[in-house]
């Protein structure tokens, strides 16, 4: 059986099941609690589990994450909210410092077992400051897990496998995406961290995405389809591990490959996808692989300069285009 | 110096109590470039200690006169290249860490900062796992990986001596939150130097455990020099204890000479830790005898003031005393021998252990498998 429900729901599901399977579960953050939730993810938490394990918390993010971190290393399983991933950089030194390092540190007598968790990326109009794709930043520590899915079932089957993780994972979720329906299965389905999966099928290109830009991917290979190219969606869900398998299978399958994510251009998980096919598709390939990211600026208040920085379906389409048509006449970049 | 009202709240949530006027003498709030010449009385020394007393301070005694041998013969280490990286030193401050944790249970947890010998040793560490962490052997507490400043010990609630100054203490405020979510009765004692009072996490940290009266003490080493910058010149006021009154909790402050003094002033936070579940920040003054770290010659201090300190030497006190008050000249030199032996057996088991192997790289970043 499976059930339409939203992605803000699926991620709540995920969490009370967690929390009434398991006591070391608790939930922290900014208006988590009376609030009801800045983003209203979490809902009636507060109520269903009292004060004790749904805990209201002041603008504080380096302290509160440092919290979590302390709770997890003696055995408890927090889970952090960050209103935006874009106020965790205040908290960048408990994450960077404490709770991806402990562990190495500790020469593995402890474990730091903890989410964090929240919306990440741009939304609209929000400002330059509400606006970085908090990701990439995290992808680069190893002793991390970062996941950033796309869709409810993977929203929710990925939270409760973030919970049950040994280690700390970085929950990438979109303000954008909260409202978005999908079918969920019923029961306890867990969605095993570091799989991506295929959303569409198709033969002459590989679009790589995660996240919003998932969507993004599938309405390019929608308009694509239309003039005859068949455009395969690779939505990553993990970033950290990255299913560098699927990925290359994809790719050695279609011979092309365009990555679209949220931020900047420079470096991040986009050029890591890159390093990743260029080693292991290298002789499949057919054009070089291109990229479309948020252009290499910070974020316009303006609507119309926004979505111009934003990552566009029009804009996939022509990259996917270019790639395709090169060596029949058409340079690729 | 109680200000907050005994109060127990199951939630975290609960609203904090109100903080209540100190009468606090106008010299407090004077800053001083004259660290020194504030006089903090600490609690009277019994004149005579009964046998028991006698013997317990012997006790603390062997502990802090085994950290300042080990030490000793880590900077010889460190010298000769055995040793690399950064070695803080924490010579001159022993009395704090024994004296302190002479007034947990063995289950209490502490959380310190990259000047974490003592403190690992004072809780149970072996002396062997301390001095071949130094040496980067797979038999330290940590296997190699983590070295002098990242010293841990899960079997002794040891949760680690942390490098980024400030970033610990909400972590230990998390520990103390671990403790009241479980009512698992245990104590955190989180310590800090007074360089870390100046950085958000010192805020936060305390912030927090304020509010939602968690069981800790924040132990403020106030050595008097954040590196090499006096504290008169990286606060605006001389007294770190003040900053408890912003946060509504108890605060105490004491010159660090007498080792039974730091256990019993700390044993008042611990005991309203425990039994209230309140958080209390204590600012010990003490003194360190060498540089911040190996590579550091103190110039920003004279000689005068260092050998000044020095005749205050808690460690020598304690030795003088147990001296003059009969506890034996044969028994004080056998428990010398003990300890120059256990750190002669610490050194040779360091220099004769393995190095860790690559293969611990991998397990020791990820539990389970590796996420690349």
């Amino acid at each position: 059986m499976a059930r339409s429900i939203r992605y803000r729901e699926a991620l709540r599901e995920a969490m009370v099941e967690e929390m009434e399977r398991d006591d070391r579960v608790f939930l922290m953050g900014e208006e988590v609690g009376h609030y009801q939730g800045a983003y209203k993810v979490t809902e009636g938490m507060l109520e269903k589990f009292g004060a004790r394990r749904v805990i209201d918390t002041p603008i504080a993010e380096s302290g509160f994450a440092g919290v979590g971190v302390g709770a997890a290393m003696v055995g408890l399983r927090p889970i952090i909210e960050f209103m935006t991933w874009n106020f965790s950089a205040v908290a960048f030194d408990q994450i960077l410092n404490n709770a991806t390092k402990v562990r190495q540190m500790s020469g593995g007598q402890f474990s730091c077992p903890i989410v964090f968790r929240g919306p990440n990326g741009s939304a609209r109009q929000v400002g330059s400051q509400h606006s970085t794709s908090m990701e990439h930043f995290y992808a680069t520590i190893p002793g991390v897990k970062v996941v950033a899915p796309a869709f409810p079932a993977d929203a929710k089957g990925l939270m409760k496998a973030a919970i049950r993780d040994e280690n700390p994972v970085c929950f990438m979720e979109s303000e954008t995406l909260y409202s978005v329906k999908g079918e969920v299965p019923d029961g306890d389905v867990v969605v095993e961290l570091g799989k991506a999966h295929v959303v569409r099928a198709g033969t002459d290109c590989t679009i790589v995405a995660y996240s919003r830009m998932t969507h993004v991917a599938l309405e390019a290979a929608a308009a694509l389809e239309k003039e005859g190219i068949s455009a395969e969606v690779v939505d990553l869900r993990s970033l950290r591990p990255l299913d560098e398998d699927l990925i290359a299978d994809s790719v050695r399958k279609t011979h092309r490959c365009v990555v679209v994510h949220e931020g900047w251009p420079y470096g991040g998980v986009g050029a890591e996808v890159c390093d990743r096919v260029q080693r292991l598709a290298f002789d499949w390939l057919e054009a070089p692989i291109l990229r479309i990211s948020q252009l290499d600026v910070g974020m316009p208040y303006n609507a119309k300069l926004e979505q111009m920085c934003m990552p566009q379906p029009a804009r996939v389409v022509d990259a996917v285009k270019r790639v395709v048509t090169r060596g029949r006449g058409k340079a690729a970049s | 110096m109680s200000q907050s009202e005994a109060q127990t709240e199951p939630e975290m949530n609960a609203a904090p109590s109100p903080a209540l006027p100190l009468p606090l003498p106008p010299s407090a709030l004077v800053t001083s470039s004259e660290m020194g010449a504030v006089a903090v009385p600490g609690a009277s020394v019994p004149a005579k200690l009964s046998q028991g007393q006698l013997e317990h301070l012997a006790d603390l005694y062997r502990q802090m006169y085994l950290i300042r041998r080990l030490e000793e013969e880590a900077a010889r280490a460190y010298a000769q290249g055995k040793i690399g990286g950064f070695l803080h030193l924490y010579i001159g401050q022993e009395a704090v860490a024994v004296g302190s944790i002479a007034a947990l249970r063995p289950d209490d947890y502490v959380v310190t900062t990259y000047r974490d010998h003592g403190v690992a040793l004072t809780k149970g560490m072996s002396a062997k796992a301390l001095m071949a962490e130094l040496f980067g052997k797979a038999t330290g507490c940590s296997k190699g990986l983590g070295g002098s400043m990242h010293l841990f010990d899960k079997a002794t609630n040891m949760l680690g001596g942390y490098g980024i100054v400030g970033g610990h203490i909400p972590l230990a405020s998390g520990v103390a939150f671990a403790s009241k979510y479980r009512a698992d009765g245990r104590v955190t004692l989180c310590y800090f130097g007074e360089g870390a009072v100046s950085i958000g996490g010192f805020h936060e940290g305390v912030s927090l455990a304020a509010l939602w009266k968690l069981p800790i003490v924040f132990i403020c080493e106030n050595n008097e020099y954040s590196m090499g910058t006096p504290l008169s010149r990286t606060m605006s006021v001389e007294d770190v204890s003040l900053k408890a009154i912003g946060y509504g909790i108890d605060r105490d402050r004491f010159f660090v000479e007498d080792v039974l003094t730091v256990e019993a002033r700390i044993g008042e936070a611990v005991k309203r830790a425990r039994e209230l579940s309140l958080p209390t920040l204590v600012e010990v003054r003490t003194y360190r005898f060498r540089g911040h770290s190996m590579s550091d010659p103190a110039k920003y201090r004279t000689n005068e003031e260092l050998e000044e300190r020095k005749q205050k030497d808690p460690l020598f006190r304690a030795r003088l005393q147990l001296a003059k008050e009969g506890f034996g000249e044969a028994r004080l030199k056998s428990m010398d021998d003990d300890v120059e032996r256990e750190v002669q057996e610490a050194i040779t088991f360091a220099d004769e252990s393995p190095e860790p192997d690559a293969s611990l790289l991998e397990s020791t970043t990820y539990d389970g498998p590796f996420a690349a």
